[in-house]
């Protein structure tokens, strides 16, 4: 068969807990360091050990990092799923598996190339003590299939020797089983595979990292001080990420005292009271969770929306409706979060796409709670928020300041006549702030029961309904400030696609694969809520629309037809929500055979 | 909330305090609470307490939840900010103001609804934390504002207006917080003020969380024979068991005590608080013996009032965060953004 050179998939099939992070890590940076590009899922169970996980792996020399459903190669490391893994493989690919014990027969197929490799025994002749064996067995997997694909071995020792620098024991014991897996497979079968990797020069500017992470860092360089949490799956290495930088960053030179407070709450209803409170009080807060946290923060969210309190929510959803599959991705919030609380309320929504809009979005997001001084939602995924992403370099200009908003110093407050909180001054609906604490002309009464423009309680109805409409404009004004759609535009195109958040991978490749198939498609990805005016207009412009997202019911196609006042006829819908992340053939296929319908 | 603006009528004849201030200066909205309601004489400690502390009252915030005694901070302290929240909830809200500003003081004032039932989990926790705050509990043992219903610290066997028989045990605040590790924990009677202002005092310097429980009777829904929360009853069965005089930092101590009858507690800024022990053998820095002490006037059906127990070493949320003392949400933003260059850096974590 002729070769195929940076542009195949494989899985890793291993049990959870048995320390395959490590080594699947190993490889993904290792392909990475070569310049080819390089994106990997992980797809858990929710379990702390045993269950069965995998691991997928692209390379795509052309930079499509979506994830593919196509395995040409399969690493069955764990006997309990032999039988899924075996049928995973396409058809002419190859299997991996431990050939310390011999394969069920039944689970040969004809199609398939079969590579045996004694990973157990090899281990157990090398290394002392049951853990040690466990865990080195995934590090000599690395090196069977680096001698397999062409993964160059200077690069993996000196991943191995920077990581493990201030362990030398480990470090001997990774080198020496990646070169029991690597020697094995090099003395045993031709090496590499037709599909395999050559050294690429794509990946310079890039780097590697999950979304939660980047969004952590996007808290700490937008000047958070406070966060407030309940660990919830997929949203808790967000935390644990700002707790990282800020141990770094934020610790005073002199004292060592910490410029940041992480406040682990009760539940997620006490951790917005404190992001509501300490926004109140004039700091930039933020809490990360995800959905059974929206649920439960739906009463305080209303608070901050009609008392008018800056709040920054990280939503990284995962499946639902109730615990649903927590280590599934899903887009399934988009509804829950544009109309959180009960009442008449809309909130503005951020949709980043992959951890650099992560990172941009979370300093979008506090200066935007600020400057309209309500909640801000920004929506990742457990697939954005938890694998590794090749991304450009993230950049930080200099010279941003923070956006605080109309918030009236000491002296803004001694100077002024009168102060009245929930006064429209100079028409864009938002009001000026006082912070407690400051000046004696400031106090007003934060209150969540009806109250008019002076901050005073009423159940007058003008004056309740005065401020509820002055909050509607203002709101709505957010349109033009959330950052504009992304849009593509191909010759001739009469269709569009539309999609949301983390989409957009598939969604890039299935344009370019129509494109290339003669079929031009435009695209436009919404990245904020209330949306901007192209985005009507995109929909507008095209005979048909689809609508590509990751839930059931169409949730930002609802969205798109109660907020633009489009016509229904031109919003077709494409969704997804297996709790794998899509892939562009699904799309390609349901783009095709709806119009095939149609027509 | 509903409340009347209240005319500010200065009086030439009132004393001001040591920052030129009167009482009036401390006070808020005309109440509009039922005529006689034990809330409103705790307002008036509360204004008395401010007054007697000198303290500016914009530096100080005052937060509650929903019911009637969270309407109250309406009713005092008109130049401080003021934020009623959402039923239950107010710990969570003071707990992220604290963490902001660190300088601001803060009171709390809840009800018995709004803290042992709904925002018990909150009420706990905040102890737990040591969220620096005066939290009052303003004790009537009823819902009032939707007329009549048993709350969570209604005696088992008292009995509603309408004559219904409570069956459930209480939950007592008091032994709650003993239980919960509070480091401030007292509990008073809305008809005593001159036992109720010197614990006030000493809850707002007090460096965590102050926890007071006052009896607070609700004239309209439980005021009669059979309730345990009544005026008469509560008049008949308190028993102070230790009287507490609050004394701040670089005052003269004038009141004169009989040897051997005070002990002297330092709080965190060199304030004392001198107990004047009516029991004997009673410690307020003793954990067990006070749960000890209250559960046996409990038993005899009476209520043990006082500053119950203090622990002056007292380390409250902010230092055990050991965050910096400039409030964080004043902290200029240069010492909180890495910058381009750090950011070069970190990422080459990230090849």
């Amino acid at each position: 068969m002729s070769s195929r050179v940076n542009d195949f998939a494989f899985k890793i099939a291993t049990a959870n807990g048995t320390g395959s992070g490590s080594a699947n890590g190993l490889i993904m940076q290792s392909i990475f360091r070569m310049g080819i590009p390089v994106t990997g899922k992980n797809l858990f169970p929710s379990n702390i050990q045993g269950l069965p996980t995998w691991y997928e792996i692209r390379v795509n020399k052309n930079g499509y990092t979506a994830r593919t459903p196509v395995f040409d190669l399969v690493l069955a490391l764990n006997a309990a799923t032999y039988a899924k893994d075996v049928a995973e493989v396409r058809s002419g690919g190859w299997l991996l598996y431990d050939s310390t014990w011999p394969l069920d027969p039944k689970l040969i197929r004809p199609d398939v190339t079969y590579i045996g490799v004694p990973l157990a025994d090899l281990c157990n002749s090398a290394f002392k003590g049951i853990r040690e064996r466990i865990l080195m067995k995934n590090i000599a997997y690395s090196g069977a299939l680096a001698a397999l694909i062409g993964i160059d071995p200077d690069i993996i020792r000196a991943l191995t020797t920077e990581k493990y620098a201030k362990k030398p024991a480990l470090l001997d014991s990774n080198d020496k089983a990646v070169a029991l897996g690597y020697d094995y497979v090099k003395a045993n079968y031709d090496c590499p595979l037709p599909i395999h990797l050559e050294p690429m020069d794509a990946t310079k500017d890039s780097i590697l990292i999950d979304g939660n992470t980047a969004a952590s860092l996007g808290c700490v360089y937008a000047g958070a001080t406070v966060g407030a949490w309940y660990p919830i799956t997929p949203s808790t290495s967000m935390m644990e990420g700002f707790k990282g930088f800020c141990t770094r960053y934020r610790k005073d030179p002199v004292t060592g005292k910490n410029r940041y407070a992480i406040l682990q709450a009760e539940d997620e209803l006490s951790a917005i009271g404190m992001v509501i409170g300490a926004s109140w009080a004039g700091a930039r807060a933020f809490t990360p969770t995800s959905g059974p946290g929206i649920s439960l923060m739906n009463e305080f969210l209303g608070l901050a929306y009609y008392a008018e309190v800056p709040t920054v929510v990280f939503d990284v959803q995962r499946t639902g409706p109730s615990t649903g599959m927590p280590t599934r991705t899903q887009q399934g919030d988009i509804m829950l979060c544009a109309y959180a609380s009960h009442g008449d309320t809309k909130h503005i929504c951020l949709y980043p796409s992959d951890p650099r809009e992560a990172f941009e979005f979370a300093v979008a997001a506090f200066d935007l709670a600020e400057r309209y001084q309500t909640p801000v939602f920004v929506l990742t995924d457990l697939d954005i928020g938890m694998n590794d992403w090749m991304i450009p370099k993230l950049t930080w200009d200099d010279s941003y300041t923070p956006d605080r908003g109309k918030v009236l110093s000491a002296e803004d407050l001694e100077q002024a006549k009168s102060f009245y909180r929930y006064m429209d001054i100079d028409g864009d609906g938002i009001p000026q702030r006082s912070l407690p604490g400051v000046h004696p002309k400031g106090a007003y009464f934060t209150r969540g029961s009806g109250h008019n423009k002076f901050g005073g309680y009423t159940e007058d109805s003008d004056e309740y309904q005065e401020v509820l409409d002055r909050i509607a404009r203002k709101v709505q004004g957010a349109s033009s400030s959330v950052p504009a759609p992304f849009i593509l535009e191909k010759t001739g195109a009469k269709v569009g696609i539309i999609t949301v958040g983390g989409c957009h991978a598939a969604c890039m490749e299935a344009v370019e694969l129509l494109d290339n198939d003669r079929m031009p498609v435009d695209y436009l990805r919404v990245r904020g809520f209330p949306f901007a005016a192209e985005v009507r207009q995109f929909i507008d412009s095209h005979d048909i629309n689809f609508v590509v997202e990751q839930n059931r019911d169409g949730q930002m196609r609802n969205l798109l037809l109660l907020e633009t006042g489009a016509s229904p006829t031109k919003l077709d819908s494409i969704r997804y929500y297996s709790g794998f992340p899509i892939c562009a053939q699904y799309i390609i296929d349901g783009l095709k055979s709806s119009l095939l319908v149609t027509a | 909330m509903s409340y009347i603006a209240k005319p500010k009528v200065h009086h030439p004849s009132l004393k001001p305090n040591a920052i030129g201030l009167t009482r009036r200066d401390y006070e808020g909205a005309l109440t509009t609470l039922c005529a006689g309601c034990g809330h409103d004489s705790i307002t008036a400690a509360i204004i008395q307490a401010f007054w007697e502390l000198d303290v500016e009252p914009h530096k100080v915030a005052k937060l509650s939840g929903i019911g009637c005694s969270s309407k109250t901070p309406a009713y005092f302290l008109r130049e401080a900010h003021g934020f009623n929240s959402v039923h239950g909830r107010m710990p969570s809200i003071a707990t992220g103001a604290g963490a902001a500003n660190g300088d601001l003081m803060m009171i709390g004032v809840s009800g018995d609804g709004d803290s042992l039932s709904i925002g018990f989990g909150q009420l706990c926790h905040a102890m737990r934390r040591n969220v620096n705050l005066l939290y009052v509990l303003e004790n009537n043992g009823v819902y009032g504002l939707t007329k009549g219903q048993f709350s969570a610290s209604a005696d088992s066997g008292s009995t509603s207006k309408k004559g219904e028989v409570n069956t459930m045990e209480a939950i007592d605040g008091v032994l709650l917080a003993l239980t919960l590790g509070a480091t401030f924990v007292a509990r008073s009677f809305s008809g005593d003020k001159e036992q109720l202002v010197p614990i006030l005092k000493a809850g707002l310097m007090h460096k965590g969380f102050a926890f007071i429980d006052v009896i607070s009777p609700c004239v309209t829904f439980n005021d009669h024979e059979g309730s345990t929360k009544a005026y008469a009853y509560t008049r008949g069965h308190q028993i102070e068991v230790v009287q507490a005089d609050f004394v701040p930092l670089r005052s003269e101590i004038t009141t004169e005590y009989e040897a051997g009858s005070v002990q002297k507690v330092t709080m965190h800024d060199g304030s004392v608080v001198n107990f004047r022990k009516v029991a004997e053998d009673y410690d307020p820095t003793d954990r067990d013996r006070a749960y000890a002490h209250i559960r046996q006037h409990q038993e005899a059906g009476e209520v043990a009032t006082g500053l119950l127990y203090i622990d002056p070493s007292s380390v409250d949320m902010m230092e055990q965060n050991d965050v910096v003392p400039t409030p964080l949400y004043n902290q200029p933003f240069e010492t909180l953004c890495p910058g381009s260059a750090a950011l070069d850096k970190l990422q080459l974590r990230y090849r």
